[in-house]
């Protein structure tokens, strides 16, 4: 029985170790080392990528990228929560909801991210009604700025935190609700004093799902911000192909992939804490 | 819950979220047989749809998004398959914990971390970026997805199952294969059907070690999008939408029975 | 009778306990043998050993002459019947039966398929699938799907604990009328006590991991080695350390037979339970014995002073409480 595991297991060890850690713990030698002349790598070894990181320009923009996720999740929170708790209260149609929200998602990103696109620019659709409509004369900017690549990322994120917050949600005890409202608690308070702080399991998983890829997101802010909008994704890709300094940008992504492991363990920890 | 407190404000915030989530799309695929460029209605047209199919570009590239997501997906789906089966018969912590952590990874990280492992390989292996090295690249962050969706599927099969069958004669190749795969086959196509449309759909990684001769789709409409909105990428965008639609919706049916 | 199975001091030990310690038990080609203990004596422990899902961590296991303990569940000719049946449930009835004569390539499939389809009185459902099968149907199609592989030995685990009460008694004689019609040898896993005694040849009692005793229901009901097989075969009034069975007890407003033991009680209760009555009369000395009586006899009402006894044969005593083993 053993071999046999064994024999299952060896396909994926190979491409984890080949495709996966190999190529990580290449970049990470090369972060020790210096830009060749004409790009690439060369020796010394050093720890110059590791300090250049703290120079202003780049910690203005891990600083933005932190703002930009944060912006993203938060507002993925106030949006997603309303619509989990209707879902987890629909009854027999919460499949067909829930649906609904993840079909989307697994439709293509590019094309989603593309769809903004169209709506934000200058001749787009939302500046045209506008202007059709006389409510504006010029279009407004709404493409090519930090705005809008929040909102490309909360729209592509929101089901990472839905799914998550409606598991909690549905979870959660009914009788409590009835309870709370038979002691004369209006909605609104039994929302905020009940239903919240019991579903800040989900609201921590949904947070954690929807903070990490926004961290590190590059197609959302190359397209969206274009170009303006530099956050370390954008940096790491900059530095592989235009800057060609492949040690500085091994630097930076092994930098993002530290930080994303520290999220994890942080709310791996809180979650075994709150779980009773 | 009884009594139905804040359904009303709910139900009608809900209609609002659908609504954001699904207008986009459904505009972009509307505009699509706009029969002009601009973004004011002018009658219907397939003129663009006609336009995507004839441009070669956009062919040859969707050809090789096509190729690659075959072969990656078939790789992917037996490797991630078999790993879950070996998952199901004793946890594995190591190789668990580094699948979670490809999942975890941004993609621009494991992108240019496969570029820089690519070119110290090719010091040894005379050989370039090309369709090889997208596919493998593929084949590795599809591993996780197979393997989640099919370890929900055998967590569903009884485990006793297989003792029967050795029980009968059968050896443990022999079980797995007359009595647990079948039980799990409709999960391991609703997980090839996932890990195709990821890997059809993967502008990042793939952008970081394509060759010159193998480009994708998703690359061409990358490239199109950065200098403007060209409705033309409308009418791709809508095939790619319902396309991917269908075959996630196969998936999810397929997960549920 | 010459030993078809053999269990020469097998043990298993886990990290935490050991669940089944020096057991050592012959079964005889052509018997109804049973493993009978409360959950966790480590009878489905043994019986997993015998059928190769679990290794022994000493001993060995012998089928016909020969060691098998090393052997894989395919490589022994041993079948089990599983508690849960363990049905694929994407195979057809026909399909599922005749799973393990596919794998051997073996001649006459059909035929032999057929046959004990007969034999379980399954005729008529061979396309139908597990789900659409009763709990009974279920548990013939397990037993046919091992039968047709005329085992060495077939491996029972509690198999009738699935059914509905009303059921067992009746599967229960079909399972008896088929193991001496088939001639295969049955060794059977229950906590039932009469599941037990009604089905089996010989029967082994286990407890905390260690087999207690072993032989005929007679033998192990009438002359219990220890005070654990007692009273996990019947019921047993425990007076001043010897043991008397209720059938034995008797009570009585009367002077007793000469011979008897006796003590005076006190009646708490009767009840009747049709085919006899049930006294329970606390003795002056302590404790509360129940009384088997006729309900022809005597009546006998809460309260009333009475005379328990009892006859010195119908006495059941142990050399101390070592569990013993044959």
């Amino acid at each position: 029985m053993k071999r046999l595991r064994a024999w299952f297991l060896a396909p994926t060890w190979t491409v984890m170790l080949s495709l996966f850690a190999a190529p990580l713990a290449i970049i990470l030698a090369y972060s020790f080392l210096t830009r060749g002349t004409w790009g690439g790598i060369s020796r010394p070894w050093s720890i110059e990528s590791y300090q250049r990181l703290a120079d202003p320009i780049y910690l203005g923009i891990l600083w933005r990228s932190f703002w930009i996720a944060g912006a993203a999740t938060v507002l993925c929170l106030l949006l997603g929560f309303p619509l989990a708790l209707f879902i987890s209260r629909a009854g027999n149609r919460k499949n067909l909801y829930l649906s609904l929200v993840i079909l989307p998602f697994w439709t293509s990103f590019l094309v989603r991210t593309y769809a903004w696109m169209f709506l934000l620019r200058d001749t787009g659709l939302i500046n045209t009604v506008l202007q059709k409509l006389g409510l504006i004369h010029n279009p407004l900017p709404l493409l090519y700025n930090d705005g809008a690549v929040i909102l490309g990322l909360v729209y592509g994120y929101l089901p990472f935190m839905v799914l998550p917050l409606y598991a909690t949600l549905e979870r959660l005890d009914r009788n409590l609700l009835e309870a709370a409202a038979d002691l004369g608690a209006k909605p609104w308070v039994a929302l905020t004093r009940v239903v919240i702080p019991l579903s800040a399991p989900g609201i921590r998983a949904g947070a954690i799902l929807v903070f990490i890829p926004c961290l590190g997101a590059y197609l959302t802010p190359d397209l969206l911000g274009g170009g303006k909008t530099v956050m370390i994704g954008n940096l790491i890709q900059n530095q592989f192909t235009t800057a060609r300094d492949w040690p500085f940008g091994s630097a930076v992504s092994l930098t993002l992939m530290a930080i994303v492991l520290v999220l994890l363990l942080v709310f791996v920890r809180r979650q075994e804490g709150g779980l009773v | 819950m009884k009594k139905k407190w804040l359904a009303a404000p709910l139900a009608i915030y809900a209609v609002l979220a659908y609504l954001f989530l699904h207008l986009p799309l459904l505009i972009l695929a509307g505009f699509s047989f706009n029969a002009s460029r601009f973004t004011v209605w002018q009658g219907f047209s397939l003129a663009w749809y006609r336009a995507a199919f004839q441009n070669g570009q956009l062919k040859e590239s969707a050809w090789n998004s096509l190729i690659i997501a075959v072969f990656a997906t078939i790789a992917a789906t037996i490797i991630g398959t078999l790993c879950a089966y070996g998952f199901w018969k004793r946890s594995q912590p190591v190789l668990a914990g580094s699948l979670y952590m490809s999942l975890v990874t941004p993609e621009i990280v494991s992108g240019i971390s496969l570029l820089a492992f690519y070119q110290w390989i090719f010091r040894f292996l005379h050989i370039q970026l090309g369709m090889h090295t997208v596919i493998l690249a593929h084949v590795s962050f599809s591993i996780a997805y197979v393997v989640i969706v099919v370890m929900a599927r055998l967590r569903t099969v009884d485990a006793q199952l297989e003792e029967a069958a050795l029980d009968l004669g059968a050896n443990e190749w022999e079980a797995f294969r007359y009595v647990t795969l079948p039980a799990i086959l409709p999960g391991v196509v609703a997980a090839a059907l996932l890990a195709f449309t990821v890997s059809f759909d993967d502008y990042v990684i793939t952008s970081m070690v394509a060759g010159v001769d193998s480009e994708t789709l998703p690359m061409v409409i990358y490239a199109i999008a950065r200098r403007g909105v060209n409705p033309v990428v409308n009418a791709i965008s809508a095939l790619i939408v319902v396309g991917f639609g269908s075959l996630i919706l196969i998936s999810e049916r397929l997960r549920a029975t | 009778m010459e030993s078809v199975l053999e269990l020469d001091e097998v043990s298993k030990d886990y990290p935490a306990h050991r669940a089944v310690n020096a057991v050592s038990l012959g079964v005889g080609r052509g018997e109804f043998f049973s493993l009978l203990g409360p959950s966790g004596c480590g009878k489905t422990t043994t019986l997993r050993m015998v059928a190769g899902f679990e290794d022994p961590t000493t001993g060995k296991i012998r089928l016909n002459g020969a060691g098998i303990e090393h052997l894989k569940p395919y490589q022994r000719n041993v079948s089990t019947v599983f508690q849960n049946y363990a049905l694929f449930p994407h195979l057809t009835v026909q399909q599922n039966v005749e799973f393990g004569l596919r794998r051997r390539a073996e001649n006459h499939i059909d035929q032999r398929v057929r046959q004990v389809l007969e034999l379980v009185q399954l005729t008529g459902k061979e396309s139908r699938f597990p789900s659409q099968l009763s709990g009974g149907e279920r548990q013939r199609v397990a037993l046919a799907r091992s039968l047709v592989l005329e085992p060495d030995v077939l491996l029972l685990d509690e198999p009738l604990s699935a059914l509905d009460p009303n059921l067992r008694k009746q599967v229960r004689a079909e399972l008896k009328n088929i193991q001496r019609q088939t001639g295969i040898t049955f060794l059977f896993v229950t906590h039932d006590q009469e599941e037990a005694l009604s089905l089996s040849d010989r029967l082994g009692v286990m407890s905390g991991g260690e087999l207690q005793q072993v032989g005929t229901p007679e033998d192990l009901y009438l002359r219990p080695r220890t005070r654990f097989v007692a009273s996990f075969l019947g019921l047993v009034n425990w007076i001043d350390g010897v043991g008397v069975r209720p059938e034995a007890t008797r009570v009585t407003k009367q002077p007793p037979e000469t011979g008897a033991r006796s003590r005076p009680a006190r009646v708490v209760q009767s009840t009747f339970l049709g085919n006899c009555v049930h006294v329970e009369a606390r003795m002056d000395a302590g404790p509360t014995v129940v009384a088997e009586v006729s309900r022809l006899g005597e009546s006998f009402s809460e309260g009333e002073t009475v005379d328990v006894w009892w006859q010195p044969d119908d006495e059941l005593t142990f050399a101390g409480d070592e569990p013993t083993q044959e």
